[in-house]
Formats: structure tokens, sequence, C-alpha cells
């Protein structure tokens, strides 16, 4: 309760800025587009979601169901483009489709003056952009759940006469429905609180107005107001999710049993599966990726030198590891305490905490900075009297405080990973450790986390990747002379500067390749 | 030869002197100044370096977006280490001094080196580096004669002709900001709705926008200068040119980034000794080489890429009319359908 009380603090500091008067910026937005920009949002997050869901969980169903060429390469390598941040994705896009881009480019060579693709800069391009980011976060929890199933279930349904597309759609899909949905909600999370994408697209929502309202009216307050319209919108995915489960609990009973047994395709069934796995990959990873080479190559042909690499590695990788430890430490508390609690206060503040992650970095890292800032001026001037030497600032700008800024950002990754995890196992097992006399305590070591191993470690490397590409938050919060390489990458993108981005980007990208591939092989045992 | 050789050191066993009894006054650290930087994006940049060598104050340089750097200035407070706060966009200093994070400074070698537009009125902020916001056309298409002001470019000829940065960006804001500042906000919300009814195309970034000129999506359009001479320098064919606007009325409007000495620096004298090196000819050259922006001090020359534009008379309106009307300027493109 403690720990959800002092990470709850951030976004309390964003709520209460509710309470501050709010001049006329409302009154302007009223009169001109706060409908639309929340039409634009919610269609947005509703785009979002449906296209992670179908896209994930059907790569999911295709790799974990069937057998076709190609699959076992692309069931890991379907989980990678987690490695590649979501504005690299979208400029490279923006980059190959546009009209002044080598694609239309060489169609209009093609076919003539008048030959042009639909516009990139619009809610379709928008809505297939961020499905291509968001969706592994889906096809992750969805793979796991589908295997953990067992084979039990649709075999049933099978010897029943429910042909496998039926057996999948009545029986697979609802018992994963708690992953599928913690899935969607990460990526509905994610799309509210996107602010590089859309406005590369030029797409309007809350979280870019937040952004207009801050830096072009100078209006701290209004924005911070404005974000907790956003808090509203994820408390709703939240409650929405909460309600559509109901009493229902998915527990699976005992041991899983024999593993699905996948079907082979032959074919055009093989040869769809294999494209649309290649398809999704080439779009998600490979062109994104080859793009980011081709720049890098471009730059050291231009002489560019690299900068630091190793210090920026390390620094990166210090902070992604120490919140990705933490963070997953207070999800499995926060998650277990909701388990032993039933639906009481813990439950609520779990989910209070969870809805930072729907906040755009910067004013998560402004409600951290807010509460360091004051906590340093009432505590460091008494510390200086009694010491006899001047401290400066303490709590702000240290790497404490920005790792509970990416503590509070992301720990519902951790959060929704593992309680999706802890929810299949049977209360039946809590009962049968206790009566055997062990504590609470013991029961989560000796019993609990054994059984959720592979969600706890999804948890841990989504964090710790999801951390390495944090920006906004590291910029605002960092200590002096601790630059990260999404610090390298913004120095240079923030002017177009794409090609001498491209290195330190490709790094990032390799660097979060290693923990998503060990998570691949320590999930995939069986 | 022996005498040389006492003499020579004698001179640095003076000057060692000299820096120790220097750095006691300035209590007791080496010294430096600390810059918060809205301009890390150029790297490292030659005129610190330049200042380091000269002087021996080593600068350490902690950069971040304007927003960021002004909310963390502002919780730091009177503990904060930064001494100069350098921010691109005239309105983002002008708030960072509404806020009180700058402090007056009284240097006549800065205000002899900036002519008057290009600095605060109450010499809080001084621009290093000023950025033209102008017409772009695309040479195979449109003949300069077609051309001349930020007004003229609502005329139905550019119906579908036009691509613009979206009105979210602060560029388009300092711009319509100062327009106001010039031509009140009913004359100004006519021409950016003159603007709209040509339904232009927005892309977001300056050098995307180029590249659409140039690809022929449109024709003309809004961009800084020296994002177009980042491409000249790179490829010298591309078919963009730059039309300096409203030159026989108000001139173009610029923009500067710039520098100010924050209110509880530490560093105070050091900060000031650092902005009056970077105002001087010597450090504005550099500026001009490594970013194709115009030098503010006029003695300092231009790169030569951009050299062959020529020069063009600068909207003297006090580049502050940014951030004073740039809530309105945002306002206003909200009203007009500006997205």
């Amino acid at each position: 309760m403690g720990i959800a009380t002092v990470l709850a603090v951030p976004i309390a500091a964003v709520v209460s800025s509710l309470a501050i008067p709010a001049g006329d910026v409302w009154l302007h937005l009223w009169r001109t587009q706060l409908l639309e920009l929340i039409g634009q949002t919610l269609l947005l997050v509703v785009g979002v979601g449906a296209g992670t869901l179908v896209v994930g969980g059907g790569l999911a169903w295709l790799v974990v169901h069937h057998r076709f060429p190609g699959r076992a390469v692309l069931e890991w390598a379907l989980i990678l483009p987690l490695a590649v941040p979501a504005y690299v994705i979208g400029f490279a896009f923006i980059g190959l489709f546009e009209y002044a881009g080598p694609v239309q480019g060489a169609l209009r060579r093609w076919l003539g003056a008048g030959a042009r693709l639909p516009e990139i800069r619009s809610y379709a391009g928008v809505v297939v952009m961020m499905t291509l980011v968001f969706y592994p976060y889906v096809y992750l929890l969805a793979r796991v759940a589908f295997r953990e199933q067992g084979a039990a279930a649709v075999e049933t349904a099978r010897t029943l006469g429910r042909s496998r597309g039926a057996a999948f759609l009545r029986i697979t899909v609802p018992m994963a429905r708690p992953a599928l949905v913690a899935g969607v909600a990460l990526a509905m999370m994610e799309a509210l609180a996107d602010f590089g994408t859309v406005s590369i697209f030029g797409y309007r929502t809350l979280t870019e107005a937040i952004y207009r309202v801050w830096y072009g009216m100078f209006d701290r307050i209004a924005a911070t107001q404005l974000a907790s319209v956003l808090l509203l919108f994820a408390a709703g995915l939240l409650l929405l999710e909460r309600h559509s489960r109901g009493r229902a609990r998915f527990t699976q009973t005992g041991r899983r049993g024999p593993v699905v047994e996948p079907a082979r395709l032959c074919g055009w069934r093989a040869a769809g599966a294999t494209g649309a796995c290649v398809g999704v990959l080439a779009l998600a990873f490979l062109l994104p990726v080859g793009q980011l080479a081709w720049w890098a190559a471009d730059g050291i042909r231009a002489g560019q030198v690299a900068p630091d690499f190793a210090a920026l590695l390390w620094r990166t990788c210090a902070l992604a590891g120490a919140t990705a430890a933490v963070a997953s430490v207070l999800a499995v508390l926060l998650a277990y305490a909701g388990r032993l609690h039933g639906t009481g206060t813990v439950r609520v503040a779990a989910q209070l905490v969870s809805m930072g992650y729907a906040l755009p970095g910067a004013v998560i890292a402004v409600g951290v900075l807010l509460p360091l800032a004051w906590a340093d001026h009432a505590l460091v001037p008494p510390l200086e009297r009694a010491l006899g030497r001047p401290l400066g600032l303490l709590l702000t700008g240290s790497a404490a405080g920005l790792i509970l800024a990416y503590v509070v950002r992301f720990l519902a990754v951790g959060l929704q990973t593992v309680d999706a995890s802890l929810g299949k196992i049977p209360p039946s097992l809590d009962d049968a450790a206790r009566m055997l006399g062990a504590r609470a305590g013991s029961a989560l070591r000796r019993v609990h986390l054994p059984l959720v191993r592979g969600g706890l470690l999804t948890a841990v490397v989504l964090v710790f990747v999801e951390t390495m590409k944090e920006m906004p938050a590291t910029l605002l919060l960092r200590p002096f002379g601790l630059n990260t390489l999404a610090v390298e990458i913004w120095e240079r993108t923030s002017e177009a500067m794409w090609q001498e981005a491209a290195m330190p980007a490709l790094t990032l990208v390799g660097v979060g390749l290693i923990p998503v591939v060990l998570l691949i092989r320590l999930t995939s045992r069986r | 030869m022996a005498t040389r050789r006492a003499r020579r050191g004698a001179r640095i066993l003076a000057a060692a002197l000299g820096v120790a009894v220097w750095s006691l006054i300035a209590g007791g650290e080496a010294a430096e100044v600390m810059v918060y930087t809205a301009r890390a994006h150029y790297g490292q940049e030659p005129a610190m370096e330049a200042f380091t060598k000269k002087t021996g104050i080593v600068v350490r340089s902690f950069g971040g977006e304007s927003g960021a750097l002004f909310e963390r200035l502002k919780a730091e407070g009177d503990r904060t280490p930064a001494d100069v706060l350098i921010s691109v966009d005239a309105g983002n200093l002008w708030n960072a001094a509404r806020a009180g994070l700058l402090g007056k400074v009284d240097s006549p070698e800065i205000q002899a080196n900036v002519p008057p537009h290009l600095r605060d009125p109450e010499n809080r902020w001084v621009g290093l580096t000023v950025r033209a916001r102008t017409i772009m056309y695309n040479t195979q298409k449109v003949k300069p004669e077609e051309l001349s002001t930020y007004e003229a470019l609502g005329d139905p000829k550019w119906k579908g002709r036009l691509c613009l940065r979206p009105s979210t960006h602060i560029y388009n804001q300092s711009l319509i900001a100062t327009m106001i500042k010039r031509h009140g906000e009913a004359k100004t919300e006519s021409i950016v709705k003159g603007w709209v009814a040509n339904n232009p195309t927005l892309i977001n970034g300056d050098t995307k926008v180029l590249e659409a000129v140039a690809a022929g999506q449109c024709d003309v359009a809004l961009t800084n200068t020296y994002y177009l001479g980042r491409i000249l320098a790179k490829n010298a064919t591309f078919p963009v040119a730059a039309f300096w606007a409203n030159q026989q009325t108000t001139g173009t409007h610029v923009n500067i980034s710039g520098a100010g000495v924050t209110t509880h620096a530490k560093n105070r004298a050091a900060a000031i000794k650092l902005i009056e090196f970077l105002t001087s000819p010597e450090a504005q050259q550099m500026f001009a080489d490594a970013n194709f922006e115009y030098p503010a001090n006029p003695q300092a020359g231009v790169n030569p890429v951009i050299a062959k534009w020529g020069k063009f008379k600068q909207d003297d309106t006090n580049v502050a009319a940014a951030g004073e009307f740039q809530a309105a300027a945002t306002k206003l493109a909200d009203r007009a359908g500006y997205k």
C-alpha cells in the first residue's frame, strides 16, 4: 500500500492540477476543437486496439497452433519489432511512402506523373503504423497464453465436432482473454500516450493538444489538466476490462497435460501463413532497420565519428536494468497483494498506479520533477546546516528520481503481464500451500513465482526494453553528464538529422534485441 | 638562452598565479560555466570550444527540449547549477524571462554586438543566431516574379500548390505571433484564412516540406532557410530556392536562437563573459558556418552555400513578439482552421 502511495504521487500531482483555475484555454479549446480531439483520440485507440488484437492474436494463433515453412524462425522473429522505438518506425515509413519518397517516386516514373498512393499522413496511416509498433505486446502475451492452455480443451471441442476455426474462436480465445485484454490494453495506453508518431503523421489527439497547450501557449497547468482527461480515458479502459471479465475466473487446473499439437498447413494455406508472418515482420522490423542501416552506412561513408558507445551503452543498460528490477518486484508484490486481498483497496491502488502508462512521458516527468524539487528545497537546507557544506540538489536530477519516473511510467507493463499469469493459478493451490503451513511470503516464493516465471520474465524484458527507448522523461530528469542512447538519438532527430541519428538508433535496436532473444529462448523451453 | 627560459618560466608562473588567484575569487573551484541548451542537436558547438581555449573557462552543457529545460530550471529554483540558458525560438526565451528565470545583463559589448530587435528590450536574453522563415519555391515550376509576400500566398492561384508545416510547430506560431504584432489580430487572421482556403498540404518537418516541394507535391512553401542550406550543401542541384518575402513592405520574418544568464547563476561573471564571446564576430562566424543560420552580429559573414541568396531586409519587429503573442497566435490558428 505504501509503495502504491509513493508511485501514485506523480499521478496525483497531475490530477491535482485540476484544482487550479485554468484561465481561458479550456474555453478556447471547447469552442474550437475539444470534441474533435476527444473523438479523434477515441477513434485512434479503438483502431489500434482492433488492429493489435487481430494482428497480434492472429499471428500468435498461427505460430502456436500450426506448422508451416519458416515457423520456427518466425515464431521468435515476430517479437523483434519490440526493440525498435516507435518514432524510428514512423519516420522510416513516412520517408518511404510519402509523396516525395522513393516508392511513390518510382510509381510516378513507371505510371506517369498522376500516379500516387493514398496519403500516408492520415487516420489509416497512423493506425497501421501503431498496429505494427504495438502488436508485439498482444502477440507475446497471447503466444504464452495459447501455449499454456495445453491441448485438452481444444481436443475436447474437436471431438465434439467443432472445426479448428470454431474451436479457436469458442475455446482458445475466450480462455486466453485475460492475456489478450492485457496486451490490447497496453497497446491502447501506448497509443494514448504517444506523441512522437502522431506528430510525425500530423494526426491530432489529446496528447498532441497537451504539447500544443504546453509549448505553444506556455500554459503547463492547462496542459496537465488535459493530461488528467487522458487519465480518465485510461481509467475507462481499465474499468471496461474489469467489467467485461465480471466474476469469471480464468484459472487452469493442474499441470498442463499434453501440449498443443500444431496442425500442418499445406499449399496456399501454408504460403498464406508464411506470407502473413513475413509481411508483418518486413513492415515492422526489416524495413525500418534496413533504412537505419542505409543511413548509418551513409554516415560512415561521410566520415562521421561514432559517439562513445561503450559508456552510453553501459549507462543505458544500467538504468533500464535497475528499472526493470524495481518494476517487476513491485509488479509481483502488487499483483500478489491484490490476489490475497480480493478486490479491495489494494486492487484499486494497483490499477491507479497502472494508469501512468497512458500519460505522455513528459507529463509524468513533470509529475515526478515537482515533488522531488519540493522535497529538495524542504530537506536540503537543514541538512546543509547540519553538515556545514553546500549540497546543491540531492533528489532533483538524480538517477533515483529518473528511475522513479520510469517505474511510474512502465509499471503497468509489468503489472498487466504478471497479473495475467498469476490469474491462471487456481486459488486451490494457495489454499493447499497455506494449509500445509506456508505463510503468504513463502507461498509466493515456492508456489506462485515458479509458476509465473514466463510472465515475470516477459515483464522484466518488456520494462527493460521500454525504458531503453524512453525519451522525454530521460531528457527532463537525467543527472548531468548522464547521456543515454535515447538522448543521443534525440539530439539528432529533433532537428531531423536522421542520418546522424542512425548509428545510435541501430545500437539501441541491437541492444534491445539481446533481452528479447533471451526471453524467447527462456520461454520456448517446455 | 637561459634568461629567455627563465623569463618564460616566470611568465608561466605568473599565469598560474593569476589563474589561482582568479579561481580563489571565483569561489575556489576551477572556472566553469554550466549551460542548459536546447541547441544540443548541433553537437559540440565549435564556439564553446573556442571560448574555453581563449579563457580557460570550461563550458559544461546539458541538452534538452526548450520546454523541458524551462521546467527543470524553474523547479531547481535558487539551487540550480545552470548559469546560462540557451534556447531556440525567441518565444521560449521570452517565457523564461517572464517566469523570472533570466537575470538582467548590462553589457555594452553585447548590446553593441547584436541589433536591438534581436534582443530583449530589458536585456535578459540576446540572439545568437538568426533564423529567417521565408517562401520556398520549386525552381522548375515557379518564377520568382510570381512571388511577393506571406499575405500573397493566400492568392487563389496557389490553390492546392502550397505546403505548410502544421500550426502546432513553434516556428509557425512565432511567424503568426510577429504578424499579429505587426498587423493586429483581424488582419493576421484573414491572412492565415487565406492560406487555409488554398487547402495547403500539411507536412511536419521543414526538411520534409522542402523535399515535397522538390518532388512536385506542391510548388511553394514556408520554411526556415538553414534547412535548405543543409540540403544544398549535400546536393547542389536540389530544385528549390529561397525567395525573400515582404522585401517591399515589412521585411522577412526572423526568429532567433539565443541565450540569457540565469537569475541564480553561481558563475555570473563567467556566464556574461561567455555570452559576450558568443556574440563577438569571431564566434558568430563559427555559428554561421556550422549550421547555415544567419549570424546575429551583422559584422560576421554568412556561409558560402547560402551567400548566393543575397542580403535581405529583416522584419525589425522585436523578436520578443514571438513570446508575447504566442498564445494568441496558437488560438488564432485554431480559429482560422489552420491545423
